[in-house]
């Protein structure tokens, strides 16, 4: 039997905080499903975490669980944020649903906020498992968690941007190879396990320069070392957050 | 339930059709994909435009959706620019293809785009009307490319809009699921919702339309019902051996009669359908020593309009 469905018209927009709710949520539970996207954003970073904290492959003072964690959670933003992100908007707008949904009620602005939360949900919960996983092996954190929330929130702001950039002007293709080089290039550049410091002297201060590198500075100087406000990595991943999502702003092609 | 089936006027509360374009000019590089085009959509009626590939039928309607931006030309929606934002919530949208995540459940892309909207039909009631119901926990990438059109036309309905585009709807339905479809434009209409769809099938216009525009070469060559598009005049046709000489057949028919064939091997006798020219053509067929086979009367079809008019050539 066919269900009696009234079409006559009734049109409206629901509130914009149901639909950027309804949107992220959506992309969160994409993002969760999807096995390549766990192996990037979970499995890869606890099993480095893991990896380098028992085994001896690199020298430093003090334990080495609480060198690499902090590491570790900033791996964990960049893959979320830039790698996962910029992969899956180029597919979505590869398969149109970038176009279809500028159709829908739901803006362009209120899409990137759908995005953004999405992220930030996500990073929680890798924040929630690493932690647990580091506490198990000994890990003692020290620090202000408010500069490790502001760095967060910061590192997700310049990978998003870094992100978006990729996929909106590249192909789905060519963005997928991007953004996995490139989280690759970094993780081994930026001091995620391998300390910056047994660079030769000549390119760190260019490898300072980074989003991977400032990211893990900062979180490293405050979990570490207790360290205070981190100055100079807030001010490097503030310039990319607002150079990279300036530009992406104006190339971002939606379809 | 409010009475919109029997007061549906043809225009606005604002005295304005569903869609206006006047003087549409798209280009592409070197290309003109829409090259003056004129045209007209009443409200809370079915408008089909018709078209061969390459005619400008999704060029003119993404304009509308306002996915493109035209080159030239005055383009009004509900009577307003296709840009202004609060058209989103009112104008419904179903893409030719894509459109929705690969992994995302048939079920759970709709409820989504339910909470787009303030007062959205039921989701569950939709899938089910569409025959979806029990592919609502499917992939939409594993759904078949029917089930996918059907999703999509869910999508474009579910917020309760005033107005659909519909592109290509039915293409690669079967027949089934395009009757399905069909009943459901039916009933959008029976409601009041004004609908713009395009289509390649002659049958589809001619059921469903209230209005038929036939574009070719990015400009409109005929718009009318389908009554009146296809005339009142009726022909008789035949099939028989090709290259028959007609004129002495024409000399035996009324004054004003036409007799052609095509293609070839199919003749078509167009002009007074009298009881006698059947005589006639039957007699001339019997001198002739040939055989017509599948001989019948019968109005122009929409198709032969189309054909006529944008050629049979190949595109």
């Amino acid at each position: 039997m066919t269900t009696t469905l009234d079409f006559a018209p009734r049109p409206g927009a629901a509130p914009l905080p149901r639909m950027v709710l309804a949107q992220a949520g959506a992309e969160m539970r994409a993002m969760l499903r999807n096995g390549e996207q766990l192996l990037l954003t979970l499995i890869i970073p606890v099993l480095l975490l893991v990896g380098f904290s028992r085994a001896p492959l690199i020298n430093v003072s003090g334990a080495r669980v609480d060198f690499v964690t902090p590491g570790v959670l900033a791996l964990a933003v960049m893959s979320t944020a830039f790698t996962g992100q910029a992969i899956a908007t180029g597919f979505e707008r590869r398969y149109g649903v970038l176009k279809r949904l500028g159709a829908s009620p739901l803006s362009r602005p209120g899409l990137l906020l759908a995005k953004t939360a999405a992220v930030l949900g996500v990073e929680v919960i890798q924040v929630a498992v690493i932690s647990a996983v580091a506490l198990a092996m000994g890990w003692s954190p020290h620090g202000n968690p408010l500069w490790i929330a502001l760095l967060i929130v910061l590192g997700t702001a310049a990978f998003s941007g870094l992100g978006l950039l990729i996929a909106g002007t590249l192909r789905a293709e060519a963005t997928l190879a991007a953004a996995n080089l490139v989280y690759l290039v970094l993780l081994g550049l930026g001091g995620v396990v391998f300390p910056v410091a047994s660079f030769p002297e000549g390119v760190r201060p260019i490898l300072e320069l980074l989003p991977i590198t400032a990211l893990t500075n900062g979180m490293r100087s405050v979990l570490a070392s207790g360290g205070g406000f981190p100055a100079g990595p807030v001010l490097v991943l503030l310039a990319w957050a607002v150079v990279t999502l300036a530009v992406a702003s104006r190339t971002f092609r939606w379809e | 339930m409010p009475d919109a089936a029997n007061t549906r006027p043809a225009a606005g509360a604002d005295g304005t059709p569903a869609v206006e374009v006047r003087d549409l000019v798209k280009r592409y590089g070197r290309t003109t994909a829409v090259d003056g085009l004129t045209l007209s959509c009443a409200r809370g009626r079915v408008t089909a435009i018709l078209g061969p590939n390459g005619a400008g039928k999704t060029s003119t309607i993404e304009i509308c959706e306002g996915f493109r931006h035209a080159d030239r030309g005055d383009v009004r929606v509900l009577g307003l620019p296709p840009s202004d934002r609060s058209l989103k919530a009112r104008v419904g949208v179903m893409l030719q293809s894509g459109g929705v995540p690969p992994a995302m459940r048939a079920g759970e892309w709709l409820r989504l785009m339910a909470r787009f909207h303030a007062q959205p039909l039921d989701p569950a009631a939709l899938l089910d009307r569409l025959g979806l119901t029990e592919h609502a926990r499917t992939p939409y990438r594993r759904l078949s490319g029917g089930q996918q059109q059907r999703l999509s036309l869910a999508g474009a309905i579910v917020g309760r809009p005033e107005l659909v585009f519909l592109d290509e709807p039915t293409a690669g339905l079967d027949p089934q699921a395009r009757y399905a479809c069909w009943d459901v434009v039916t009933g959008l209409r029976e409601a009041g919702v004004s609908v713009v769809l395009t289509t390649h099938y002659m049958d589809e216009a001619e059921k469903l339309a209230d209005q038929v525009i036939i574009i070719d070469h990015g400009r409109v060559v005929a718009a009318g019902t389908p009554a009146t598009l296809t005339g009142a005049e009726r022909q008789l046709r035949f099939r028989a051996r090709p290259g028959l000489n007609l004129d002495e057949l024409l000399s035996a028919l009324p004054e004003g009669s036409a007799a052609k064939e095509s293609p070839a091997g199919h003749y078509i006798i167009e002009g007074q359908v009298a009881p006698g020219l059947l005589a006639t053509v039957t007699a001339w067929c019997a001198s002739e020593g040939v055989t017509a086979e599948d001989l019948s009367i019968e109005r122009r079809t929409l198709e032969d309009v189309f054909l006529e008019l944008t050629g049979r050539e190949l595109r």
